[in-house]
């Protein structure tokens, strides 16, 4: 049965690639396939099983309709019709009977109904909440080589593909390929040349649907093509509308997406034209059949062929619609089977790409003195250690965490080839501030991505407390770290709990604590609900220097004992600066910290400063020695110092 | 909002009319086949006329051969008239777009006109050619099944009547429920994306924070609430095929037992009685395709609306009458200028402005963030039209010149700049499409953008990405600033464009206009003082109002807030090094 396909979920999702896809190429289109199925069956296997059989009790109770219009006419009416008196008693008893089933029918589709909702929509949140589970655990890298408009459009438009084929095409497959058996074998009771002629129709109709397909397939690629183009240039102009505006480009801009907006109709026209032939090619290809099956059966009838009578032709006929039917069906779904098998398969890669992986042992754990000696604590005592398990010895060993960093001959490169980090060597005693200089592109962030661990190096030594980083859990290390980035990312969420992102078990007031040493209090006093504000679109409503502010704030409620700061580049007025700079410098006080300076004052205040080219180290030393060497710092500093 | 979409079927009305009309044909062929079998059954098989056998089936096939040519010209005609009707609007939108003054563009976010011109663009595309092959199609079949049945026997036909109507109730009621709980879904749905959407974009701060886990959670809650409202929606729409088959079950039932009485008292024919039974599905099954088509209907509505938005949107500003092509010189006056974005919020973002800068002029703006730095110099080129007061340029009011000639005589370099995927030489030439190579070198040496232009592999001709993501903060802006030289104006606008750029380059591009294009009149908005303090005079903005204006020197003596910046900035809080920030 036809069910209202636009329903189905949101056809209104975000996305590049349309409601009419491509059809793409898929390599080993089955084993996809089969983990799909294995995918639902998992989870639901009884579900399926249930709906299996309901599908068998809902074709069984059609084809128990259509033997009754059949015998309708020959065994009942007929008979009927050479009494004197008609009795209507074998009737109603059969039509009792085919009632039953007919109930029965309706039950099964109301069952399988009702079950595959729960089958579909629980795959697809089984889907959704492994696929993020997953997502959450892959390496930076992931997101560093992808666009993020291209993950997001797994998690819309190939869900979508997958979510139309579970719910439709694949009960319909089941449908259909069990209607046609049970139709074949009444068809085969009842003539066997008509069957067969009946079959040699259909695999015209089959063939004639494949060209078809194959035909459209072909246009809807291009037409794809056509469609990334035209979205492409309107992404970029829709962006740069007021540069359009401002450079009066507007009749150029207009004639250049004619070009392009004429090519896409072109193609989606062409698209669109094959895929329209496929139904009254089906249909018409259909009736021809209907009616070559009523000339040769009224032949075969009227001769009294084999046994074949004029109500024998009647129910065939009807089957002969039945059998084609399924056959269309089927023709139908194959272009968004073949669809949900490539949103299938970036699914499965995006499940299949390999996670972060954490060798690390040693762990952060509370720490309290006793006796002179590190032990470890169950609560939090505001005293961390580092538990090492030495494998060799079977000795654990607590050090202290003070935040003493080591870079020891360094080399890194985001691939193999080239290198962008070479043989850097620094050292950070606990509680100092390093300050990175350098143009954009020298390697600054590179170096903060090191530390974290986001990228592994590649040749070289980090040691953290004297522990190689590579021995420390991933997790224990980044939570001993506090990050500034350059760039604020907000979470839909009260203010409250974007700062406590930071630290999940800070209480309120420990909140309000790291908001007032960050300088963000104010502001957030005179937001409409306070800390209870919600922010929404990456706090959209805040300004640059609040969102600065608050990702201050998110990381002193942290407590760590190693900063990472980049500061933030954005315009932001003097004022506003100050506050900022201000609330740094009380996040930074007592905290080792690397900070990728952009403003004279941290550099002047900093321990030492690294001045950094195409990778390399190449002066370094405290202000006033850097001023002395006359090298690159001093060119820095001198140029600020021009005007 | 139906009307305004289908003025722009235009060309494509022809197709657009003769689809339904080779639907028409295409349902009236297949309707007449059972009708057909029922006259074939009748007076051929019955009575043995083989002869009249074979001619109905001739007629048949050639039915058939009609009802395929009417359905491929249908799906042709079809295919034709949505694409096209789907360009027009497209072209028509992005054309009206290019009119849109700045307000315009304010109004509609990026995105939302992107969704716009795509999504909801082809969101109507597939609604227009399932109404113009199955709204007519399913209804016209409907009808004609409808009076076949009659045709045949009034009485049973009846039963139909009454099992199309309550069918039809029935439909319509779930379609009611169900899209409530749909439209309630889709908004949790896309709240869900946009959650995922965070993550991807802000992963860098979940790693950091160690946060995946409570991520993790806070997701599993989400998409488990999804999944329940889903649930519950569907669930309601699981009923749709059961009562439709429940129908046609009844209505089978129903008519083989008052078919089988009426065939004993002689009032029908069994072949009547055979294409009754054929008509039934093809009622209901056309009942069904019309709640599709009326769901997929309610669904484009939305798109339709957003897409009316754009295209009913007139623009706020229009060339003149009778328009000025001459711009003198590069003077500007403001008179009494007050500026509001809306024109019902109280306070004005600029209030009562009384400026004269004189052509040649170089003239720094400085002024905290919402200082209204920005709105002041957008009303320059026209940008936006002033809410009381005149702004003069050359002596006349901007209002009376062409904008093509005020916004090429008035060149802006925007704070939020852009560059286009392209060469860049092509970039360039948006300044100046007939620009030689050596104008184009010129204008880059005067913005500091030759010396790493040349450093490329391909100079000029190097491939800038889209939105110009291979070049650096401050590469991008110095070629935004060669750009807007291109144009050769009399007056040169930069909204904080050397930002990004290192102070020592900042100086040399200041040198070189004070040098090289002393005749234009320069407005540099900065936030450094460094990048203003030799201009010519210095003009200090708070609060959308002028606080004060004169030399450097002067405004040293007795303009607080400027002393007040120059102090901070000086004193150690500077910018420190070329912070393209894009590493």
């Amino acid at each position: 049965m036809a069910q209202p396909q636009a329903m189905r979920g949101p056809a209104m999702g975000p996305g590049r690639r349309g409601p009419m896809g491509p059809v793409p190429k898929i390599e080993n289109p089955g084993k996809i396939l089969k983990r799909i199925l294995g995918y639902v069956f998992k989870n639901y296997g009884f579900h399926c099983i249930i709906v299996f059989g309901c599908i068998i009790g809902s074709v069984l109770a059609n084809v128990q309709g259509t033997l009754f219009t059949k015998t309708l006419i020959d065994d009942y009416i007929s008979p009927m019709l050479m009494q004197e008196v008609p009795d209507f008693g074998p009737l109603l008893q059969a039509m009792g009977r085919v009632a039953g089933f007919y109930l029965l029918g309706i039950i099964c589709n109301y069952t399988q109904a009702r079950i595959m909702v729960n089958v579909t929509q629980g795959t697809m949140k089984n889907l959704r909440d492994d696929m993020f589970a997953h997502m959450s655990k892959l390496p930076i890298r992931y997101f560093d080589t992808n666009t993020h408009g291209d993950i997001m459009s797994i998690y819309t438009n190939d869900i979508d593909t997958l979510r139309q084929m579970i719910s439709q095409s694949i009960p319909q497959m089941i449908n259909s390929v069990i209607t046609v058996t049970s139709v074949l074998v009444s068809m085969l009771s009842l003539s066997l040349p008509l069957t067969i002629l009946n079959l040699a129709m259909s695999s015209i109709t089959v063939v004639t649907a494949r060209k078809v397909v194959g035909r459209s397939g072909k246009y809807f690629k291009v037409q794809q093509t056509a469609l990334g183009a035209l979205n492409g240039y309107i992404e970029e102009h829709m962006e740069g509308q007021k540069v359009v505006k401002v450079f009066c480009h507007e009749e150029k801009s207009m004639e250049e997406f004619k070009v392009l907006n004429d090519a896409l109709y072109e193609n989606a026209y062409n698209a669109n034209k094959f895929a329209n032939l496929m139904g009254p090619i089906n249909a018409q290809l259909g009736n021809v059949t209907y009616v070559v099956i009523a000339c040769v059966g009224s032949v075969l009838a009227i001769n009294g062929i084999g046994g074949f009578t004029l109500g024998s032709l009647v129910s065939f006929l009807t089957f002969t619609k039945s059998f084609n039917m399924p056959l269309n069906q089927v023709a139908q779904q194959m272009n968004s089977i073949v669809m949900a098998l490539a949103g299938g398969k970036r699914v499965f890669d995006l499940l299949d790409e390999e996670p972060e992986v954490d060798e690390g042992y040693v762990t952060l754990v509370p720490a309290k003195w006793e006796n002179g000696e590190l032990k470890e604590a169950e609560k939090r005592t505001g005293l961390w250690a580092w538990k090492h398990p030495h494998r060799s010895t079977g000795i654990t060993e607590y050090v202290e965490l003070k935040g003493d960093v080591v870079f020891d001959g360094v080399d890194f490169g985001y691939t193999d080839e080239k290198m962008v980090l070479h043989d850097i060597k620094m050292y950070a005693q606990p509680g100092q501030k390093l300050a990175f200089v350098g143009s954009t592109g020298a390697g600054k962030t590179t170096i903060m991505n090191l530390v974290n661990r986001f990228y592994d190096i590649q040749d070289g030594k980090i040691r953290y407390d004297g522990i190689n980083i590579n021995k420390i859990k991933k997790a224990d290390l980044r939570r001993s770290l506090g990050i500034v980035l350059q760039e604020t990312h907000l979470f839909t969420a009260t203010v409250m709990d974007n700062i406590r992102f930071g630290r999940l078990d800070a209480t309120d007031e420990e909140v309000i604590a790291a908001a007032k040493l960050a300088n963000a209090d104010v502001f957030i006093r005179q937001l409409p609900d306070g800390y209870n504000t919600v922010l929404t679109g990456d706090g959209a409503n805040l300004s640059q220097g609040q969102r600065q502010l608050l990702a201050i704030a998110r990381a002193a409620v942290a407590d760590p004992p190693v900063l990472i700061l980049d500061e933030a580049t954005s315009s932001i007025d003097t004022r506003t600066e100050k506050i900022v700079q201000d609330g740094m410098d009380r996040l930074m006080h007592g905290r080792t910290t690397f900070v990728i300076a952009h403003r004279l004052s941290t550099v002047k205040n900093s321990d030492c400063i690294m001045v950094l080219e195409q990778g390399r180290i190449i002066e370094r030393g405290t202000h006033d020695e850097l001023l002395e060497e006359k090298g690159k710092y001093y060119q820095l500093y001198t140029g600020n110092a021009i005007s | 909002m139906v009307k305004t979409l289908l003025k722009h079927v235009k060309e494509f009305k022809k197709d657009s009319l003769m689809t339904p009309m080779f639907m028409v044909l295409e349902v009236l062929m297949e309707t007449l086949v059972p009708f057909l079998m029922a006259s074939m059954i009748d007076n051929g098989v019955e009575v043995g006329n083989q002869e009249y056998i074979f001619k109905l089936a001739a007629v048949m096939v050639v039915l058939a051969v009609i009802g395929l040519w009417a359905g491929i010209m249908g799906g042709k005609h079809g295919a034709k008239a949505s694409t096209g009707f789907a360009r027009n609007l497209r072209e028509a939108m992005y054309n009206n777009i290019q009119t849109f003054s700045f307000s315009n563009i304010d109004k509609f976010s990026t995105a939302g006109l992107v969704t716009r011109l795509t999504t909801d663009v082809t969101n109507i595309q597939n609604s227009y050619q399932m109404i113009l092959r199955m709204c007519v199609r399913a209804p016209i079949n409907l009808i004609c099944a409808m009076i076949m049945a009659f045709i045949i026997n009034a009485k049973v036909a009846s039963i139909y009547l009454v099992a199309v109507v309550v069918l039809a109730c029935f439909l319509g009621l779930i379609i009611k429920f169900a899209m409530k709980h749909f439209k309630q879904v889709f908004k949790k749905y896309d709240d869900l994306n946009a959650s995922v959407q965070e993550n991807i974009t802000a992963q860098r701060v979940v790693k950091a924070f160690v946060r995946e886990d409570y991520e993790i959670d806070r997701f599993h809650k989400a998409s488990g609430n999804i999944y329940n409202m889903f649930v519950k929606a569907e669930s309601i729409l699981a009923f749709n095929s059961p009562i439709m088959q429940f129908t046609v079950y009844t209505c089978i039932l129903l008519i083989s037992w008052v078919g089988a009485n009426m065939i004993v008292g002689g009032e029908l024919t069994k072949g009547d009685l055979t294409s009754l039974l054929a008509y039934c599905m093809n009622i209901l099954m056309s009942l069904m395709m019309l709640s599709m088509v009326f769901v997929m209907i309610t669904m484009s509505i939305a798109s339709g609306e957003r897409i009316c938005e754009v295209l009913n949107e007139t623009p706020d500003i229009v060339n003149p009458e009778k328009p000025e092509y001459e711009v003198k010189d590069g003077s500007i006056r403001f008179e009494n200028v007050t500026f509001r974005y809306n024109k019902n919020s109280e306070r004005p973002v600029l209030d009562k402005i009384n400026l004269e800068i004189k052509s040649g002029e170089t003239i720094g703006i400085i002024g905290g963030t919402g200082s209204s730095k920005t709105s002041l110099i957008n009303l320059i080129s026209r940008l936006y039209d002033v809410s009381e007061g005149t702004v003069y340029v050359g002596g006349k009011d901007v209002r009376e010149y062409d904008l093509e000639t005020l916004r090429n005589k008035v060149a802006v370099v925007l704070q939020k700049n852009v560059l286009f995927s392209g060469t860049i030489m092509e970039n360039l030439r948006w300044g100046d499409e007939n620009a030689t190579e050596e104008d184009c070198i010129r204008v880059c040496k005067q913005a500091c953008a030759d010396e790493f232009i040349q450093r490329m592999p391909d100079g000029y001709n190097t491939h800038i990405e889209q939105g110009g993501s291979n070049v650096s903060g401050g590469q991008k802006q110095r070629l935004c600033i060669a750009r807007a030289l291109l144009k050769n104006p009399k007056i040169l606008i930069l909204d904080d464009s050397t930002s990004a750029v290192d102070t020592a380059t900042d100086a040399k591009i200041r040198n070189a206009f004070a040098t090289q294009i002393p005749d234009t009149t320069k407005l540099i908005i900065a936030q450094r003082i460094s990048s203003i303090q030799d201009a010519d005079r210095i003009i200090v903005m708070e609060n959308g109002c002028v606080d004060g204006f004169g030399t450097h020197e002067e405004l040293l003596e007795n303009n607080a807030i400027y002393r007040e910046v120059y102090e901070a900035q000086t004193g150690g809080s500077g910018d420190f090094d070329e912070n393209g920030g894009e590493d």
